[in-house]
Formats: structure tokens, C-alpha cells, sequence
């Protein structure tokens, strides 16, 4: 195809990416390197409904010429980057200078906040994206094997994870896992353990974010192959059939192979949104035992009362830097399969 | 009987002619946008003040729970998409950084009559704000269940540990205490609550230097942490939402809640009726053999855009004045505490009255308190569920605060 | 002979069978306990005394008098008007698949036709694209649009999640057009037609499986929306999702968590409808899809 054939075809697309993502992601790199200026501020007698008191408050009009000056703020390189919010290069030297043991290394790097949200994105990340797969793929082989007519109930039911909005799905998983609640009192019995409270215990807490991830995100990777299954070729199937296979081997050496493409597709889908993981934290109130990178970015951004953009910024492209390292691997594959076809 | 739907029907006339008579604004013309918070005083506040549209007067509004993270850029523009920001304690710092709202000096003694002097907020010399009602966190407590037990009660935190301990050893119950420690803002505003009452600062006077990592500050987190001795293990996912079921049931017999959320607790269609009837509240608790309520004092207020014509920004504040007329207040006086004249508490607004009257202590307006905030937010929760010292705990706030105000360019 | 390849043991049959049933009771559990409990009142429905009075409703049945009650769509729909928020949501939804789609069919179709090694570099850029976090991007939009004066209306918000949609859809749809035969278009540009008429008469007619797929994916894309409707929409032009937020309830007031339920239901059983309707369409979509990675 011509380059201007291609540009006419794609033009409209890309014009709604660069404007819309590619130029804020440019943007806000650029804001990751500057730190605001150097507040000027006054202490005053401010009063209130509750009286007065000797106070700090920031001379606007002063800040406003600096900012008129300097917009983005003081230049600061990359050290919002190796500050003790993020990568914390100099802790992480003193915690190796200083510990005596592994352990302590451990505990003491776990207590960074940012080395401490991304353990727990990368174990949702590596266990519910497996997962996701290995149970939407096998909703799927049974699903397609079920009659015609339930089919469409079955998909529509299947579908209802996704449907149902998080914001009230957690709602209302959360008070059913409560120690009264249905499900946690069901626990309760079936584990003999009148004291259990999923809410309570850290690892009770994130092996719940890891279920909710897997409901939640099952329906997508069952979608995606049992549409798949639909074209395996039914004459591979067959004259494999007549060589004897049995049904697992035909499953194992042909719908699966077939299938692995999609698995690849749903893989590089999952990985990046299990890596943005945030919803279920909020929904869970988890945040006490499970923090992700995306919730220190919306802990920056929209907790606080007075944004920390650059924080926030850097967090974002710290983000764009680790999904691109766990696609590496999907990335280079694609890489090699394009240069075999052209 | 008959006198009685008389008197309705006149005081729905009234109510009617306040409706059409806009002329009681006298405003000629001008814009009036209001952005606020999504709740019912405010919604009764932008009604009134929507009553002073005309057909030279618009009034429109925008109530979401996002106003805190659109008013800045909002008001940033030229001129800015609204007029009136409803802000309180917290969400006031960034306008005021940013400066973008106006002084309203100006307006107050021109149509500002009817305000107390305890409604202007004032920084460096100016009226920025106008406050109108307050709101604080406090103690909440079951009458019938400390009269059985013979507990009086609990003034001080010695008293609300020892009256859950003599709760829990009878075995009334397994959690009688219950606080909104679920992290991130929650927690750390009970911090804030409790260390307010030890009546030491924050910071180290006229400078955005962290100065809790003192005795005092270690006193408040172990307070915390015996607090979670006799609270449910699901502490970490309390807030007002999650607690009030929790209530409900019966299972608390002391809390520490916000006098925002009382009269939904003692309200005759209450899910427990028997409870409701017996919940009752008080002053939130001294700490530490100080004598100041360990409760943060908030207040809700309205500021007016810089970034408008001066046209507008009259029209607006002449229009917020109706929104806090003595007929809004009549008509809503169980929606909120007020700070307008006039107003009468109800028996929900105890406890927050008991803590003004206790002298408790207001929320910092400092430019900085919000990073704090989120520092302590995120440092606390490792502590309680015993991972780290007290010391660790205010050491990882002190590093986080550092790390953000500097940032921010309130340190180097 | 098809037949006889499908014919399974009776054991598989009831492992298979047992396996659809709990996966059914699974998925659609939380839902069905929702739509049950939104009849009752939230002293049943989120009661801590037992959690069978979510079934019973004892609290329901004191408080109306009998154990089902419509007080929370009656507030959620009258009160609130939540209706408003379904017509917002609507066009949203409707007009964020119809564009994204439109956009993603020519985008893909290019991709997937030209052999150019720009191409394989859009794609891996349209991949970190999605990598960015949404609210990261939200609040960057927020100054501009105040400047524009375009924020808050639904346009806006609709080309916001086109464009955030945009990544998603170009992958899905370019794979889909890798699996159709080159052999098509290129016969018809051979007969004279120009690289789009090719893509109107030999492309289009064969195209929908595929649309259909990642249609229902940008569908659910915009209708579960939280991070982008929540801030770039004023109260009036409100989504549904962020609707329901409102009624949850906050520090400062207590949740009408009940119309939240009641309004979650609402918002439901219309796709149910929906996906009955148009129940052929899907599968067969999903049927002849071949999304290929």
C-alpha cells in the first residue's frame, strides 16, 4: 500500500491518538523532570469560625510572577525519579550498607512505597494473568460444546463479571465476603474458623484482589477464544480423529497451537491491565495491605488536596517503562513474525 | 385543625412568594455558577441562591464529588467557568496557593450584613471565604449500654479504653470501640483529631518543617493501637460508610464518627429503631491529661472566582447571600451544623457544638496540611497492623512529607 | 462424521455440564443476589445481624409493610432522575462505538495491508499508548478543555474515549484483517477499483464478525467508565457510573446506597435484552471472528 493511501486510511485515528494520548504522554514527561518553585510564603493572622491563630499562607501574587517567569516549575532532572517516593536510589544504598541479613534487606526495601506497590503489581500482574487465561480458555471449550440454543444465556451470563460496573460489583462483594455477610460466613463454616475475616489478614486480602481480578477478567479471555474455536479447522480435527487422537490429544495438539496466537493477544492485553491495577484496591479498601502503581498515582493526583504532578508523572512513566519491559518478550516475537512476512 | 392547615397554607405562600420574589436579591444582572460538593445542605444552599435567577440573572451549578479535582483548573481560565466555589477547610489551600479567588471585603460590608464575624474567614488581612457550617468528628455512644454496665461517659481517652475494656472483659462484646481507620485519608485524619489535642503544631512555628516525630506523636500511635484492642479485626476498611451498618447491629457500643453522619443514626426510620433510640452523642475524648477534644474542627464555606468581571462576582455573592438566608435556615435547620445566625441546634449537632464548646481545635489551613495529610495517610497502616514501630511509622510520614513538600517547593 | 468427532462419554458430558453450572452460578451469582436484594431495603440487603435477611427481609417487610419494595428504583429513577443519566449514557455509548469502529476498521484495514515496517512501529506505539494510566491523561486534559471552553459536554467525552479506545481497537481489528484473504481487495483493485472502493465492496461486506467482537469490547469500554466521565462531565451531563457514585454516599453524607443497587440492576437487564436481541449477531460475530494475535 502507498504511504498516502495509508495516511488517507489511518490519518483520522492517529490524529485522535497524538492528541489525545501520545501529546500528554510527551507532556507529562516533561513535567516528571520540574519540581514547583520555591514557595514564597507569609505568616499572617488568619481567623476563622473557630478563632485565630498565627499562620502560614503562599503570597499568590509572588508565585504567579515566578510562574510567568518559569512555567513547568524548577528544572530537576531525574531526581523525582530517585527520590524516596520512587525508585529511592539512596535508600536503597543505605538499606544495602547498612542490614545485616536478607531478611531485613527484604523488610526494609518493602517499606519504600513505591518498591512496595510494584511487588504487589507484579504478583497480580504474574498470577491472575495466567489464570485469566487457563479459565477463560476452558469456559470456552465448554461453552462451545454446550447446545445452540443455551449458547446465548450462557454467553450473556458469562459476560455479567464484565458487565456488572466494578464500582458496584465490588460494592457488593465486599459485603458478601464480610465475616457476616454470605460468602464469608460460608468460609466460616466450611474452614471451621469462626475468627475468619478476609478483610482482615493481608494475604486473605490480596488472594481476594487476585480472585476478584480472575472473575473479573475471565469473560474477556473467554470471549476472545471462543470466538477462536469457532474457526479450528473442523478437517484437522477430524483426520486427526482418524489417526486415532484421543480427545485430549486433539485438544492438546490442535485447538491448542491453533489457539496460541489469541492466547498471545489476550497475554499482552492482561499483562498491561493487571500491571494498571487500581479499581479492586479502592473497591476493596485494601489499600492497608495492597498498594499498586497506579494507586500511588491516583493517591497523588486525586487524594490529595494539592496534586503532586510531577510525582505523579514520574509514577506514569515509570509505568509506560515497566509494561514495555514485561512485553519485551511479545514484542520481540512480533517483531521476528513481521520481518518473516514482509 | 382547621387553624393548623391555615397556618400551612400561609407559611406555603410564603415559601411560594420567596420563590418568585427575586427582586428580594435585587441583583440586576450578571452570571452566578456555583461548583460544589454533591450533598443535601448544599444542595438547599445552591436552591436558594438559584432563587435569585431572573431574566438578567442566570444561576446554574455543577454539584459533583469531583468539584475538589476540577476547581483549580476551572477557575484558572479567563474568565474562569465558575463563579462561586464551595470549598471547606482543606479544599481551600489550593485556590488560596493559586490565588484564584477574590478578597470580599468589598461585598461583606457592602451586602454582607446579615454575616457573623465568625463566618469571614480571614487570611493575611482579607475575607477570602465565608463559612457556613461546621463539622467535626466525636464520640458516639449507647446509652442503655453504658447505664447497664455502670460506665459514665468517656471524657477522656483513658476513660473510652477503659469503658471498651470493661465492655469487652464482661463480654458485652467482642469490638465495643469502632474509629475510621481505614487508610489513606481516614486514618490519618484521626491522627490529625488526636494530636490536635495534645496541643501541639505540626510543623515547626512559621515554617513547613514536619515537627511530629516527638513524644507526642509516638503517644497518639500507641493510643491508636490500643484502640484496635478492642476494635473489630476489619479496622482497616472503616470509614463512615462502613461503620454504620456495624452500628446498627448492635456491635459497637462507643464510636468515633462524624457529626455529619449523627441524625441518619438517631432517625425514627432507622434499619434498628431500638438502637437509634439509644445511640446518643459527646464531645469527642481528651488525650493525654490535656483538656482540648481530640476532634479537628472543619468548616464548609463559599469563595468567590478572581478570574470574573466584577459584575458577576457582586451577582454571586449577593446570591450566595440568599442561599444563606434566615428562610434557607428555616427550612433546613436539621441539615446541617450552621454557622448563621440564628441557628438552633438539633439534638444530632451535640457532639460537634460539645467540641466547639470544649475548645477544640480547628483544621490547620496551612498550604501544606494536605501533603501531610497524604503522608500520614499512606505511612500508618504498616504500624497498627504491627509491622513497624511507632518511631519507623513517623519516620516513613516524615520521609514521604519531605519528599512531597519539597516538591512542592515548601522545602529544599 | 462431524457428528461422531462430537459425540462425547456420558462422564465428560457431566463434567462439562457441572463445569458450565458452577461457571454460571459463579458469574452470575453476585448479580442475581443484586437484583434480588434491590427490592429489599439496605437494612436487609446490607444487614450484619444475618445475612439471610437479605432473602427474608424482615426490615423490608417493617418497615413497607411487605417483604419487596420499589423504594430504590422509585428513588433512583423519579427522584434522582436517573433516566437523564441512561439518556447520557446512551449517546456516549452509542456514539463512541460507531466512531471508535469507524476510525479502527480504516486504521486496521491500513495496518494490516501495508507491508511498510512503520507499521509494526505504530502498533508497538499504539501499545504504550495503552499502557498510560487513565487518570494520569485525565487530569492532563483537564486545563486545556476549561481553556477551550469544551468541558463538560458530551462530545467531548465521547472523542476522549474514542481516543483512549483507539490502541485497543486498531490491534484488535488489524489481526482480524490479517486473517482475511489479500487475495479479495487486491482482485478488485486488479478489476480498477481504487484502494477504497476495494475496501467498500470487497472488504466491507465480509468485515462485521470482526466489528462485531471488538464492538462489544469499545461497548463496555465507555459503559463502565468511571476515570474519564466522572471528571470531564458536569452533573447534568452525567453518565450513568458516575451517577451511581453519587449515590453511595461520602464523609459528609450518608449513601442512598440502595437506588445504587437498584440503579445497577436498571442498567443491566436492558443488555440482557440487548444481547438476546441481538444474541445471532454476537455469536456468529464471535463465530467467524478469528481475532489473531
Amino acid at each position: 500500500m502507498p504511504h498516502k493511501t495509508f495516511m488517507a486510511f489511518i490519518w483520522p485515528s492517529l490524529l485522535a491518538m497524538i492528541l489525545f494520548i501520545a501529546l500528554p504522554i510527551l507532556s507529562v514527561g516533561y513535567q516528571s523532570l520540574f519540581i514547583e518553585h520555591e514557595q514564597i510564603v507569609v505568616v499572617s493572622e488568619n481567623c476563622g469560625p473557630f478563632g485565630c491563630t498565627k499562620e502560614a499562607s503562599v503570597d499568590a501574587e509572588a508565585m504567579a510572577e515566578l510562574r510567568a517567569e518559569q512555567p513547568a516549575g524548577r528544572f530537576n532532572g531525574l531526581d523525582t525519579y530517585s527520590n524516596a517516593s520512587h525508585l529511592a536510589f539512596d535508600e536503597i544504598g543505605e538499606i544495602f550498607a547498612t542490614s545485616e541479613n536478607f531478611g531485613e534487606i527484604r523488610n526494609r526495601i518493602m517499606n519504600l512505597p513505591f518498591y512496595k506497590a510494584l511487588i504487589f503489581t507484579l504478583a497480580y500482574t504474574f498470577i491472575v494473568t495466567p489464570l485469566v487465561i487457563l479459565l477463560g480458555f476452558i469456559i470456552a471449550i465448554v461453552v462451545n460444546s454446550i447446545p445452540k440454543l443455551l449458547k446465548g444465556p450462557v454467553i450473556f451470563f458469562s459476560l455479567l463479571p464484565m458487565l456488572v460496573t466494578p464500582l458496584v460489583g465490588s460494592l457488593v462483594l465486599f459485603w458478601m465476603i464480610d465475616s457476616r455477610g454470605i460468602i464469608g460466613a460460608a468460609l466460616q463454616t466450611i474452614f471451621a474458623d469462626p475468627s475468619l475475616s478476609l478483610k482482615a489478614s493481608p494475604a486473605l486480602t490480596w488472594v481476594t484482589l487476585f480472585v476478584y481480578g480472575v472473575w473479573h477478567s475471565a469473560p474477556f479471555a473467554f470471549v476472545v477464544f471462543y470466538a477462536g474455536l469457532q474457526t479450528v479447522p473442523q478437517d484437522t480435527l477430524e483426520s486427526a480423529m482418524v489417526d486415532g487422537a484421543s480427545r485430549w490429544e486433539r485438544v492438546r495438539f490442535v485447538t491448542i497451537p491453533y489457539l496460541m496466537p489469541l492466547a498471545t493477544f489476550i497475554a499482552l492485553m492482561q499483562l498491561m491491565d493487571n500491571f494498571r491495577v487500581f479499581e479492586p484496591i479502592i473497591g476493596f479498601s485494601a489499600a492497608a495491605s495492597a498498594t499498586s502503581l497506579s494507586y500511588l498515582i491516583y493517591n497523588d493526583l486525586r487524594a490529595a488536596e494539592s496534586p503532586l504532578f510531577g510525582s505523579a508523572a514520574a509514577t506514569s512513566m515509570l509505568t509506560i517503562v515497566g509494561v514495555i519491559i514485561l512485553l519485551l518478550p511479545v514484542l520481540r516475537r512480533n517483531w521476528r513474525e513481521f520481518n518473516r512476512k514482509t | 385543625m382547621n387553624f393548623r392547615i391555615k397556618a400551612t397554607i400561609v407559611s406555603a405562600a410564603l415559601t411560594a412568594s420567596a420563590g418568585v420574589a427575586w427582586a428580594d436579591c435585587g441583583i440586576e444582572s450578571g452570571s452566578v455558577r456555583i461548583l460544589s460538593n454533591d450533598f443535601v445542605a448544599l444542595h438547599a444552599v445552591a436552591d436558594w441562591a438559584g432563587k435569585c435567577a431572573s431574566d438578567t440573572v442566570e444561576v446554574t451549578r455543577n454539584q459533583t464529588e469531583e468539584h475538589k479535582n476540577i476547581q483549580v483548573p476551572a477557575l484558572t481560565t479567563n474568565p474562569a467557568s465558575y463563579t462561586v466555589a464551595v470549598v471547606a477547610t482543606n479544599s481551600i489551600v489550593p485556590l488560596l496557593n493559586d490565588g484564584l479567588i477574590r478578597p470580599l471585603d468589598e461585598y461583606v460590608e457592602k451586602w454582607g450584613d446579615q454575616l457573623l464575624d465568625s463566618q469571614k474567614i480571614v487570611v493575611d488581612g482579607k475575607i477570602m471565604a465565608i463559612a457556613f457550617m461546621a463539622n467535626a468528628q466525636h464520640l458516639y455512644y449507647r446509652k442503655d449500654i453504658l447505664e447497664e454496665n455502670g460506665i459514665d461517659v468517656p471524657a477522656t481517652y483513658e476513660e473510652l479504653l477503659a469503658a471498651a475494656d470493661k465492655l469487652k472483659s464482661a463480654g458485652v462484646m467482642d469490638a465495643p470501640l469502632a474509629s475510621n481507620f481505614k487508610p489513606g485519608w481516614n486514618v490519618a485524619a484521626e491522627f490529625v483529631n488526636t494530636y490536635l489535642a495534645t496541643g501541639d503544631n505540626f510543623f515547626e512555628p512559621g515554617s513547613a518543617k514536619l515537627a511530629i516525630q516527638n513524644e507526642n506523636g509516638l503517644a497518639v500511635l500507641e493510643n491508636m493501637k490500643k484502640m484496635l484492642d478492642y476494635m473489630s479485626a476489619d479496622w482497616a476498611t472503616f470509614d463512615s460508610n462502613s461503620t454504620r451498618p456495624i452500628w446498627e447491629a448492635g456491635e459497637n457500643a462507643l464510636a468515633i464518627g462524624w457529626g455529619s453522619r449523627t441524625s441518619e443514626m438517631i432517625a425514627e426510620d432507622s434499619p434498628a429503631p431500638e438502637i437509634a433510640k439509644a445511640t446518643a452523642f459527646a464531645a469527642a475524648p481528651t488525650f493525654n491529661g490535656n483538656s482540648i477534644p481530640a476532634a479537628a474542627l472543619w468548616w464548609d464555606g463559599f469563595t468567590i472566582a478572581k478570574n470574573i468581571s466584577d459584575e458577576d462576582a457582586e451577582a454571586s455573592f449577593r446570591a450566595m447571600m440568599n442561599g444563606l438566608s434566615q428562610d434557607m435556615l428555616a427550612e433546613n435547620a436539621d441539615a446541617a451544623v450552621w454557622l448563621i445566625d440564628g441557628y438552633e441546634p438539633a439534638p444530632s449537632a451535640t457532639g460537634v457544638i460539645a467540641n466547639l464548646q470544649g475548645g477544640a481545635r480547628p483544621y490547620p489551613m496551612l498550604p501544606y496540611m494536605g501533603l501531610l495529610h497524604t503522608a500520614l495517610g499512606d505511612n500508618l497502616a504498616e504500624f497498627l497492623q504491627g509491622k513497624e514501630s511507632a518511631e519507623q511509622a513517623l519516620a516513613d510520614v516524615n520521609a514521604a512529607y519531605t519528599t512531597a513538600a519539597t516538591e512542592a517547593g515548601y522545602l529544599n | 462424521m462431524a457428528n461422531l468427532a462430537n459425540r462425547k462419554p456420558p462422564s465428560l458430558v457431566f463434567v462439562s455440564t457441572a463445569f458450565v453450572l458452577f461457571w454460571l452460578v459463579v458469574a452470575a451469582f453476585p448479580f442475581l443476589w443484586t437484583m434480588w436484594g434491590s427490592f429489599k431495603v439496605e437494612g436487609d440487603f446490607f444487614s450484619r445481624a444475618d445475612w439471610m435477611n437479605a432473602i427474608t427481609g424482615p426490615v423490608t417487610q417493617r418497615q413497607n409493610g411487605s417483604a419487596f419494595t420499589g423504594a430504590g428504583y422509585e428513588g433512583a429513577w423519579v427522584q434522582q432522575e436517573f433516566w437523564r443519566a441512561v439518556i447520557n449514557t446512551s449517546i456516549v455509548v452509542f456514539f463512541t462505538v460507531v466512531i471508535s469502529l469507524t476510525l479502527g476498521t480504516l486504521g486496521g484495514y491500513a495496518l494490516a495491508r501495508s507491508g511498510f515496517k512503520y507499521t509494526f512501529w505504530l502498533l508497538m506505539a499504539a501499545l504504550v499508548f495503552r499502557a498510560m494510566p487513565h487518570v494520569t491523561l485525565v487530569s492532563g486534559y483537564l486545563l486545556p478543555f476549561f481553556e477551550l471552553n469544551i468541558w463538560g459536554y458530551l462530545p467531548t467525552t465521547i472523542i476522549v474515549l474514542v481516543a483512549i479506545n483507539q490502541p485497543f481497537t486498531l490491534w484488535m481489528l488489524h489481526s482480524f484483517f490479517l486473517s482475511i484473504p489479500k487475495d479479495l481487495d487486491e482482485a478488485a483493485m486488479v478489476d480498477g477499483c481504487t484502494r477504497f472502493q476495494a475496501f467498500r465492496l470487497a472488504i466491507i461486506p465480509v468485515m462485521w464478525p470482526g466489528v462485531v467482537t471488538t464492538g462489544l469490547f469499545s461497548f463496555l469500554l465507555a459503559y463502565n467508565d468511571f476515570t474519564v466521565t466522572s471528571m470531564l462531565l458536569t452533573q447534568e451531563n452525567a453518565t450513568m457510573i458516575p451517577k451511581i457514585n453519587s449515590f453511595l454516599g461520602s464523609t459528609q453524607e450518608e449513601g442512598k446506597v440502595m437506588y445504587a443497587v437498584a440503579a445497577v440492576v436498571s442498567a443491566i437487564v436492558p443488555l440482557f435484552v440487548l444481547i438476546l436481541f441481538f444474541q445471532r449477531q454476537i455469536v456468529s460475530g464471535l463465530t467467524a471472528g478469528a481475532v489473531k494475535g
